[in-house]
């Protein structure tokens, strides 16, 4: 017990500058892997109805209007129907494989949120290897879509699963170099060694005065590019979705699964793309670094940066109380409205919480760092809406004879200009 | 060994290894298949991905259009054809009515004429919009279908104010037209077409220099010249092999001889060039329509057509270029109130026959390109 309140104490203190996982404080470690898997939960729901809405609002529509106010329950219901669905297993199917392959990937989805750095002192864990710890746990998952594919005894799911292998292999490569081209980047201050720690490589941009992207232009941006592309291939989304393709193969290699098996899938896709997103972020994008942590540095910038996520939950709350004033004065919608309502407000409180200087310096960096992979997700929902899907061997063509090189050329032309600046 | 690629897809002489080791495998694709258009069925032969052969089943939709015909009189057969082809409708309308009217040797008035291209011409419209639409999301593209079922509801609220149905409209009868025009159809028409103009460019904007859609349409579902003209295939899959051959210029039917327009061709026969053909067809659909708009004459719609429709003994084949090609219509009459014999030869039944030529040796995906790019419409095909 006594233990338990200097767990608690022991973070509450400012002072502290360390992950509860680096510092091994199982307490601390315990509540925020509650707290990010909440979270994303929370923001997977948020991206089916975003992306719903969205991509409608692309397409002239409205996308989902009647469960909640603009279909703001729509997903709750969705996930409701999905649940009280029969759990059907093939008779065909190797039922344990069929049985364990969903959890595979979420189980890979998931794990990668162990080292993802939202703050200075906001992850689970500052590993040392975070990196590579993140490439290959977020490659698992392809283990479970093959298994997938191949215990569904069908011929649609066994298509898509080894194209979503084939996909795979050419993509993780290219993916790789890219990677590696901003770990070389982390290396060039006094001492001359990199980092792998996710956490490192943002101090690293940080202490270099730049985001990687810009480093060496156009070398991170291309290096960025590589990696934004080869990103899209690794979570199979649009316009590289070959494993479900849905005109082609039906729904590729979740044909078979239904009900809570297949909102598995699902709830691994979205979570998968918020991982790669934050690596992204971490690699290419400073982070959770407020834009212009260097040019911008006087109190005065810092006190108005740390009014910005209080801002923008006050900008979303007026935005829902515009909606409440245009909603129609029928009486059937009367409930709808006031719904509206108490999400406006309960955005508003959120604002308003956000503006205690306490709270506000110690969540901005989540803020930001959560507003960068927002972008990355509005993009996802952009290609979706925009692009053709790509046929097998083109995407392989893509991927090794576009990116491969590309990847190998940036990575090379990093290494001769980095060793140049550090022997200048 | 024989050649794979020679073997018929249901040729199961071959042993039917489990499907893990077997270098080849059987896909049955359809009737319930998100991209087949309806209920085609398609049996494809691959290796790996690679289409070896494939072979269609039809007759999933089969209604015997053509045998209803022999027990209903003229004049009462007329709405069942706007069944077959039911995205363009008004074609297989004005299709049928000539027909009757060639064995029953009148002809509609002029105003008749001029308004039933201009229905045409629009039906023409919608059935490329909706092409476009299905065959972009078979690709991939979710978004162009939403656009096209935009502007295409403008032009179903046009078929709908004039007879009062937006798809299986039954617009036209035997003789000429049932209904007057409505007042202010012409200025409707016209808004429409200075409305649409841009959205075709709209179109344009998000498939035709996208680099995916290039690679994904570009040397994809070829097919020759020659092979098409041996196959019967029509319209714009025969235009997009070069061929210029479009009925409304080589032998004119309605008053289609009037109007000023072009045959878009294309060069390679691929899906590509299929796409670029009916964009341009688009174009100058609406050319004609605002050229009929214009010279709408004054007089009446109704040739005089006796009560009780009896034509001669003899026998008719009449054939207008519907949106998809060739559509003809067999008609033998013994001199009663009902045909002896109705055939159609409707333009998808014949143009499917070259999926198999235009799919060996292509990936399943683009299969999926190719039965888009035919535009096939099932209810046309079974009949």
């Amino acid at each position: 017990m006594h233990d338990l309140i200097q767990y608690v104490q022991s973070y509450l203190d400012p002072n502290v500058k360390v992950t509860p996982g680096a510092a091994g404080n199982m307490f601390w470690a315990f509540v925020y892997i509650m707290l990010v898997f909440l979270g994303l939960s929370v923001a997977v729901i948020a991206m089916n109805w975003l992306e719903r809405k969205i991509l409608a609002h692309m397409q002239v529509r409205l996308g989902p209007m009647r469960v909640g106010p603009h279909g703001l329950l729509q997903p709750i219901a969705d996930a409701l129907k999905l649940l009280l669905k029969e759990d059907l297993i093939p008779a065909g199917a190797d039922s344990f494989v069929f049985w364990f392959a969903p959890f595979i990937v979420v189980l890979a989805a998931f794990c990668v949120f162990v080292v993802v750095p939202f703050g200075p002192q906001h992850a689970i864990t500052d590993m040392n290897i975070g990196i590579l710890f993140m490439l290959g746990v977020s490659s698992l998952s392809v283990l479970g879509v093959v298994m997938a594919g191949w215990a569904s005894n069908s011929h649609y799911p066994l298509i898509g699963a080894l194209r979503s292998s084939a996909q795979m292999v050419s993509y993780e490569i290219a993916m790789g170099l890219a990677v590696i081209s901003a770990i070389l980047m982390t290396s060039l201050n006094a001492t001359g060694t990199g980092t792998l720690s996710m956490i490192g490589i943002v101090e690293a941009q940080k202490a270099q005065g730049e985001w990687f992207i810009f480093k060496f232009f156009p070398l991170g941006l291309i290096a960025f590019f590589i990696f934004a592309v080869a990103m899209v291939a690794e979570t199979n989304r649009a316009p590289f979705d070959l494993a479900e393709a849905e005109s082609e193969l039906t729904a590729g290699f979740h044909t078979e699964y239904s009900g809570f098996r297949w909102s598995l899938f699902f709830l691994g896709e979205y979570t998968a793309m918020i991982a790669v997103s934050s690596i992204a972020v971490t690699l290419w994008l400073g982070g959770w670094l407020r834009p212009f942590p260097n040019l911008l540095n006087s109190p005065t910038w810092d006190t108005l940066f740390s009014y910005v996520p209080g801002a923008t939950f006050l900008f979303l709350a007026a935005i829902c109380f515009y909606n409440v004033a245009r909603m129609p004065k029928h009486p059937y919608f009367r409930i709808q409205t006031m719904g509206l309502g108490a999400f406006g407000a309960a955005l508003a409180l959120i604002g308003l919480i956000l503006f205690i200087p306490v709270v506000s310096v110690r969540v901005q960096d989540i803020f930001w760092f959560t507003a960068k992979v927002a972008g990355f997700q509005y993009l996802y929902i952009w290609y979706r809406g925009t692009f053709p899907r790509y046929r097998f061997d083109q995407l392989m063509h893509l991927g090794w004879k576009v990116l491969l090189p590309l990847g190998l050329g940036v990575l090379i032309l990093t290494a001769g200009v980095g060793l140049l600046q550090i022997k200048s | 060994m024989p050649d794979p690629t020679s073997l018929s897809p249901l040729d199961l002489d071959t042993p039917d290894k489990t499907f893990l080791d077997a270098n080849e495998l059987i896909i049955n694709m359809g009737p319930q298949h998100p991209a087949t258009h309806g209920v085609l069925r398609v049996i494809l032969r691959l290796d790996g991905e690679k289409v070896l052969g494939l072979e269609c089943v039809i007759g999933y939709l089969h209604r015997g259009v053509e045998k209803i015909g022999e027990n209903r009189t003229y004049a009462m057969f007329n709405p069942y054809v706007d069944r077959m082809d039911y995205v363009a409708a008004v074609s297989n309308g004005l299709g049928y009515c000539e027909a009757v009217e060639k064995l029953l040797a009148i002809e509609a008035p002029p105003r008749a004429q001029h308004v039933r291209v201009i229905l045409t011409e629009l039906n023409r419209l919608t059935s490329h919009q909706l092409w476009l639409g299905t065959h972009a999301l078979d690709i991939g593209a979710i978004t162009p279908l939403f656009y096209t079922f935009r502007d295409r509801e403008e032009i179903l609220k046009i078929f709908e104010k004039y007879c009062g149905a937006r798809l299986t409209t039954h617009a036209f009868r035997i003789g000429g037209l049932q209904y007057e025009t409505y007042s202010g159809f012409e200025r409707e028409v016209k808004n429409f077409l200075a409305f649409f103009r841009p959205k075709i460019d709209e179109y344009e904007e998000l498939l035709t220099t996208n680099r995916i859609w290039l690679e994904r349409t570009r040397g994809i579902g070829k097919i020759s010249a020659e092979d098409c003209i041996a196959l019967g295939v029509t319209g714009p899959v025969l235009r997009a092999s070069g061929v210029k051959w479009d009925l409304r210029k080589a032998q004119p039917y309605a008053n289609y001889k009037n109007f000023d327009f072009e045959i878009p061709i294309g060069e390679n026969g691929d899906t590509y060039d299929r796409y670029i053909v009916r964009m341009a067809e688009m174009r100058q659909s609406v050319r004609i329509i605002e050229q009929a708009v214009d010279a709408l004459p004054e007089g009446p719609i109704m040739a005089k057509v006796p009560k009780v429709i009896k034509p001669p003994v003899g026998e008719v084949y009449h054939s207008i270029e519907a949106p998809k090609g060739e559509l003809g219509y067999f008609i033998v009459s013994d001199g009663s109130t009902q045909p002896y014999r109705v055939r159609v030869r409707p333009p998808s039944f014949v143009n499917l026959q070259a999926l198999d030529t235009m799919c060996r040796g292509q990936l399943v995906a683009d299969v999926i390109a190719v039965i888009g790019t035919l535009d096939i419409v099932l209810g046309e095909v079974d009949r």
